[in-house]
């Protein structure tokens, strides 16, 4: 049995990365919907939290129409990296960014909400800056929260199928995720390495949960 | 010196009644007190002044610098304004330890002076030794304390004490009280107290703002405010004050003399002698209030009110006296000596005592 390690290689890097994104994404949103009022954030949330509910191949195709080669946003991004972004592997990073994106933005929202208010207002009225607030308040009493949901994150983008299969394609060596080249070794009649992946990813994602919960349950005890 | 007219309004929604705060709180007071019961929006006022709140309209000016005005659409950000804001329970922050939270305040001051003022306002406040410690490791005493050093490092224009005394006991309260004593005397900035302890308003307030239903409804010296409260709302807030109905049966303007027939609760009637109130003709309706430590309670005498002793409780320092009518009597120690016939005791209504209430 020969198996290629490659697509594990490739989804781990792509949910690193559409975990960072969506990290950074995240807390900046967080910081918004927590700390500020604004028309149109209640439809912003619930466009936000879409992607949750609806089917893969909804979201694939909604992202073929938004990224192909023919849409505006495609062509720019042919403009500047010199090559289109379906069927790449970056493709798959934006599949799975629709995947730990909205967890990420709802949980960090949470988590930045669950700060008591007294906090960041006694630190603003002590005359920090909206900066400190967040990075030496807020944020830290948030943080083990927004780890959890950072691991639950992780595993939640490790998994993605549909997307990837639409955006990103199912090319061997390039393009091909743990979940699509499961996919494939299952039609293709390779029991065992379909086994043996089903297993590290399986194993990959309980580590990360437990991890979540963990870091959840930290938090838990901290704000009593 | 503080000057802020504050009104806001919320407006009902499902989980809460419509609410209008409609205040005007000034004052030349080093410590003014904003006292009332849970829900007259003496938190509210606060806010609005530190900034965490938008008024709808108003003006708040402290000492000179111009917080808020709706007029020219003036409204400084809590940084800005820099009220020293105490909450209720300690907003230290618990991830950093004492020292930290105190350096996080000394911000404007210079990095090399930082660590300095930090340590001297650690001693000042008796919290060196625990410096080191994270809030969740302190007394509550410590909390506070550390909070109103905190508050202080940070150079406020005024400093916004919310019920800082709430959760500490008795010989806590009385080191906060000192401590803000000595803080009084320290900084030139005024203090705005919150406090629905009446004691603590008594203690420390200069001068006092009662507030109820979101508007003040008397202000003054605590203890003027105490011995005469303008209306029956406050005597009903400052509690120990029996509150009656009564009619002029008689007057004489001259001797300052009147004969009253009073009504308490459960129509418990019985007449007394008051003192002339003018402008009130004979027949006229009045309410009127006394305070339950001015009425004199003896077992035999030639005046007074014969009244039937109901709940007799003992206080630290007083008895109280509870009887028919709902007519309470505060007595100093021992008072109740000797007994009485058949638990009717003989109250008097000091004619010089007795309030006329709106």
């Amino acid at each position: 049995m020969g198996i290629d390690w490659f697509p594990l290689w490739l989804s781990l890097r792509v949910a690193a990365l559409s975990t960072l994104i969506s990290l950074l994404a995240g807390l900046w949103l967080a910081w918004l919907f927590s700390s500020r009022t604004f028309r149109g954030k209640n439809v912003l949330e619930a466009c936000i939290t879409l992607p949750l509910v609806l089917p893969p191949t909804v979201l694939g195709y909604y992202l073929l129409i938004l990224l192909g080669r023919q849409s505006q946003l495609g062509k720019a991004y042919e403009w500047i990296f010199g090559q289109p972004l379906v069927f790449t592997w970056q493709a798959a990073v934006v599949a799975a960014l629709l995947h730990s994106a909205p967890l990420l933005i709802k949980f960090s929202t949470a988590a930045m909400e669950s700060v008591p208010r007294r906090y960041p207002k006694a630190a603003r009225s002590l005359g920090a800056s909206e900066w400190k607030v967040f990075w030496r308040v807020s944020l830290p009493l948030a943080w083990s929260q927004i780890l959890a949901a950072t691991a639950l994150a992780f595993a939640r983008s490790l998994g993605d199928f549909g997307i990837t299969i639409m955006l990103a394609g199912n090319i061997p060596g390039r393009t091909q995720t743990v979940s699509v080249a499961i996919y494939d070794a299952v039609e293709g009649g390779r029991g065992d390495v379909a086994r043996v992946l089903v297993l590290v990813i399986s194993g990959i994602a309980l580590v990360s949960l437990t991890l979540a919960n963990r870091m959840g349950r930290l938090s838990v005890g901290k704000a009593g | 010196m503080i000057d802020a007219r504050i009104r806001k309004t919320f407006h009902s929604r499902d989980d809460s009644a419509e609410f209008a705060l409609d205040v005007h709180i000034r004052t030349a007071a080093r410590i003014a007190v904003l006292f009332g019961p849970s829900g007259a929006g003496k938190s509210l006022t606060l806010e609005s002044i530190a900034g965490f709140t938008t008024p709808d309209d108003g003006r708040i000016l402290v000492d000179d610098v111009l917080f808020f005005d709706a007029a020219s659409r003036l409204s400084l950000s809590p940084q800005q304004r820099r009220g020293g804001y105490v909450f209720q329970s300690s907003a230290l922050f618990p991830h950093m330890t004492l020292r930290e939270n105190l350096g996080f305040a000394a911000g404007s001051i210079p990095r090399l002076e930082r660590r300095r003022a930090v340590g001297a306002m650690l001693e000042q406040f008796h919290l060196g030794d625990v410096a080191g410690r994270k809030p969740g490791e302190l007394s509550g005493g410590q909390r506070q304390r550390g909070s109103i050093a905190r508050s202080l490092l940070s150079s406020p224009r005024i400093l916004l004490l919310d019920e800082p005394s709430s959760g500490l006991d008795a010989p806590l309260r009385e080191e906060l009280y000192a401590m803000l004593d000595e803080v009084r005397g320290a900084v030139q900035i005024p203090i705005l107290l919150v406090t629905h302890d009446l004691d603590e308003a008594m203690q420390l307030g200069e001068e006092m703002f009662v507030l109820h239903s979101g508007r003040v409804v008397q202000q003054g010296a605590p203890a003027d405010i105490l011995d005469r409260p303008a209306t029956e709302e406050v005597a009903a807030l400052l509690g120990r004050f029996n509150v009656f109905d009564a009619e002029i049966l008689a007057m004489d303007p001259a001797a300052n003399r009147s004969r009253l027939r009073c009504t308490a609760a459960s129509g418990f009637a019985f007449e007394l002698d008051g003192p002339y109130f003018p402008g009130h003709m004979l027949g006229a309706k009045l309410r009127l209030g006394i305070r339950a430590d001015a009425l004199r309670v003896t077992a035999y005498a030639t005046h007074g009110v014969s009244m039937r002793l109901r709940k007799l409780g003992r206080r630290m320092q007083t008895v109280r006296a509870e009887f028919e009518g709902g007519i309470v009597a505060e007595i100093p120690g021992s008072g109740l000596e000797g007994g009485a016939h058949n638990g009717e005791w003989m109250v008097r209504f000091p004619s010089e005592s007795l309030r006329l209430l709106k």
